[in-house]
């Protein structure tokens, strides 16, 4: 039963790596890239954290993680939509300032100790029927509501991009801004747009590590997860499928190589996603066949 | 920003730091402190006595020398976000090679350019991914920053460990092995006069050499670079080797002359603001050496800020953020002047 428990934490724990990569891919398929999801996570954590404990719902702790993540990448989109500002220095200020500001906060508002906070969690939900049935439904159909809604949001987000016409606009942002241009749409437009919507994803992956995963908010919660979902994206090959499949098989792998005495030490086990990253880069990078053409301009 | 003239980029540093510091000002009025106690005994912390001035000068070595790696490879065009995996890089090759040699200072000057080379190999790796395969070498460097990081958490937990087996950290670097403090009995160690002396050899290598024009020339615009016969691939590999051997030189030097020990979470994320300290010292060697000792009182300082004005020493990695997206926002708002003016 060990490996069952293991295969059902491992569809918990892809849960808020998928909204991240899912956002972070709506970015950079638009053109942008955002080294600063790590920090719009841990901001939005916060602020879910803040509203929980404030109004004692956990809807309106999710709520507050959405609009914080969503003002976050609002301020990223202002300086590098707007101001056509380097995005690579962008993120990389806005992490600092992401990092000083919520360990500003939390000490303030805890204290320094940082005793440690206990929130409510979001419930398991068993889905009527498919939870009775044997096997399945206990690793399936028995976890909280945002897990489904991840797993929900790859085929939404497949769609949305490749059969709809915003989703049409939104690549030709990250592809060919010029045509868009000329077609008559405003490509900061979209590019802001598909930002935002990045920020309410994100919002969803903090709210997820503080009010379904931890329930509780420490200093650097988020511990790198930002990170791994901008390797996922890549090793996705800017796909939501390919997302899907290196999230899943990432987590998987961790949990099963931490629970079957290999004898491979677990930060070599950690090491794998950064690792899968830059060998899928040395492989796509040839024919940039996977990259958005104007990603990062 | 770069080619204004330098008394006009100085006002605008300063401007940004003015803004940057009246910004907080109100937030730490807004959380119930009084900003006058919290600046003053910033400084104080920072400049009050010998005692803290020192402080202040050696948390501005691994600034320093980590700022002048993002330097050099910003120059040459390359993003290098890799310069705290190879601070990292840099410490636990220094330490593997003190704790391997035989104690002495040959073994304090093997183990600083052990950690040199590590760092030079950790800026290699992903040079060569970008120049031999087109991998951007954002990505490259920040995979790489987490690579390292794991592979000290697992030297310390591991070959590395103390013989106690007690904590995850090295045994202690012995005493004939560390870097000479300068003064006997003294906190400041040789590295801190060495990342001064690299920082002079790096000003004349950018501005005298033929090797340091072909390398600006590669960052100031690679296709007219190549249209004049200069490689950029070259200068590419070269600022990120030299740029990580300089932050791995920085994490050598902070375990040689300051921690005497390996641990996880070693550095401060001194490898992420160095990019605030390049930046902020205009990519200019002199100037990044002035960035660095402010960076580095800041840090100094907050933790008296701390003890007695009761604000959280984190308030500092804010102002670090804070003056980083101004001066961002700056650099493209200059970019784009400098694109009208051209046009």
């Amino acid at each position: 039963m060990i490996v069952f428990e293991l295969a059902a934490a491992s569809i918990r724990m892809s849960a808020p790596l998928l909204y991240a990569s899912l956002g972070e891919l709506l970015g950079e398929k638009a053109g942008v890239v955002n080294i600063s999801l790590e920090g719009a996570m841990l901001v939005s954590a916060f602020a879910g954290t803040v509203a929980t404990l404030a109004c004692g719902n956990l809807w309106l702790g999710l709520a507050a993680s959405v609009a914080a993540g969503m003002l976050f990448l609002a301020a990223f989109a202002a300086l590098t939509v707007a101001l056509a500002c380097d995005q690579i220095l962008v993120g990389t200020a806005m992490n600092l300032v992401a990092f000083g500001l919520t360990g500003l906060l939390y000490r303030e508002r805890f204290g320094a100790s940082g005793a440690a906070l206990t929130l409510p969690i979001f419930p398991p939900v068993r889905v009527p029927l498919l939870a009775d049935l044997p096997f399945v439904g206990p690793l399936l159909f028995e976890h909280n509501l945002l897990v489904y809604g991840a797993f929900l949001l790859v085929p939404a987000v497949h769609l949305a991009l490749h059969a709809t016409w915003p989703g049409l606009a939104l690549r030709a942002a990250g592809e060919k801004p010029e045509t868009l241009e000329a077609a008559g749409y405003s490509v900061r437009r979209v590019r802001a747009a598909a930002l935002l919507a990045q920020g309410a994803l994100a919002g969803v992956a903090g709210a997820y590590l503080a009010l379904a995963h931890a329930g509780t908010f420490v200093e650097g919660l988020t511990a790198g997860r930002g990170f791994i979902a901008l390797a996922i994206v890549v090793s996705g090959r800017w796909t939501a499928i390919g997302v899907l499949g290196v999230s899943g098989t990432s987590v998987a792998a961790q949990f099963h190589l931490q629970a079957s005495d290999l004898g491979v030490p677990y930060q070599f086990v950690r090491m794998v996603p950064y690792i899968l990253t830059l060998v899928v880069l040395a492989q796509v990078s040839r024919a940039r066949s996977a990259a958005p053409a104007a990603l990062g301009r | 920003m770069r080619g204004a003239p330098l008394s006009g980029r100085l006002r605008a540093a300063f401007v940004d730091v003015a803004v940057v510091v009246a910004g907080l000002a109100l937030l730490v009025a807004a959380c119930g402190h009084s900003p006058r106690e919290a600046f003053s005994s910033l400084l104080g912390g920072a400049f009050g006595s010998i005692g803290s001035i020192v402080i202040s000068l050696l948390k501005t070595g691994p600034l320093l020398w980590t700022g002048l790696g993002v330097t050099l490879a910003f120059r040459a065009g390359v993003w290098n976000i890799g310069a705290e995996g190879q601070f990292y890089a840099g410490a636990l090759g220094a330490a593997a090679t003190a704790l391997a040699l035989p104690p002495g200072p040959f073994a304090a000057l093997t183990a600083l350019a052990a950690g040199a080379l590590a760092g030079a190999l950790w800026g290699f790796l992903p040079a060569a991914l970008k120049v031999r395969w087109g991998v951007s070498e954002v990505l490259g460097t920040i995979m790489l920053n987490f690579v390292a990081l794991e592979l000290v958490s697992w030297a310390v937990h591991g070959p590395l460990q103390e013989s106690s087996r007690f904590y995850p950290q090295s045994e202690r670097i012995a005493e004939s092995s560390q870097l000479a403090p300068l003064l006997e009995g003294g906190r400041l160690h040789w590295g801190i006069p060495l990342a001064l002396l690299a920082a002079a050899a790096l000003h004349v290598f950018l501005t005298y050499t033929s090797a340091g024009f072909r390398l600006r020339a590669a960052g100031f615009n690679p296709r007219a670079a190549r249209l004049a016969g200069i490689a950029p691939e070259t200068s590419w590999l070269l600022a990120l080797c030299v740029g990580g051997g300089l932050a791995g030189a920085g994490g050598a030097s902070e375990l040689l002359g300051v921690t005497h020990r390996l641990y996880e979470r070693f550095s401060a994320g001194y490898g992420y603001t160095a990019i605030a300290v390049a930046l902020l010292g205009g990519l200019e060697p002199a100037a990044v050496v002035l960035a660095a000792l402010f960076f580095g009182a800041l840090e100094a300082g907050s933790g008296t800020m701390q003890r007695v004005a009761g604000i959280p020493s984190v308030l500092v990695t804010l102002l670090q953020g804070a003056i980083l997206v101004l001066l961002v926002a700056r650099r493209s708002s200059s970019d784009v002047a400098a694109a009208r003016r051209a046009l």
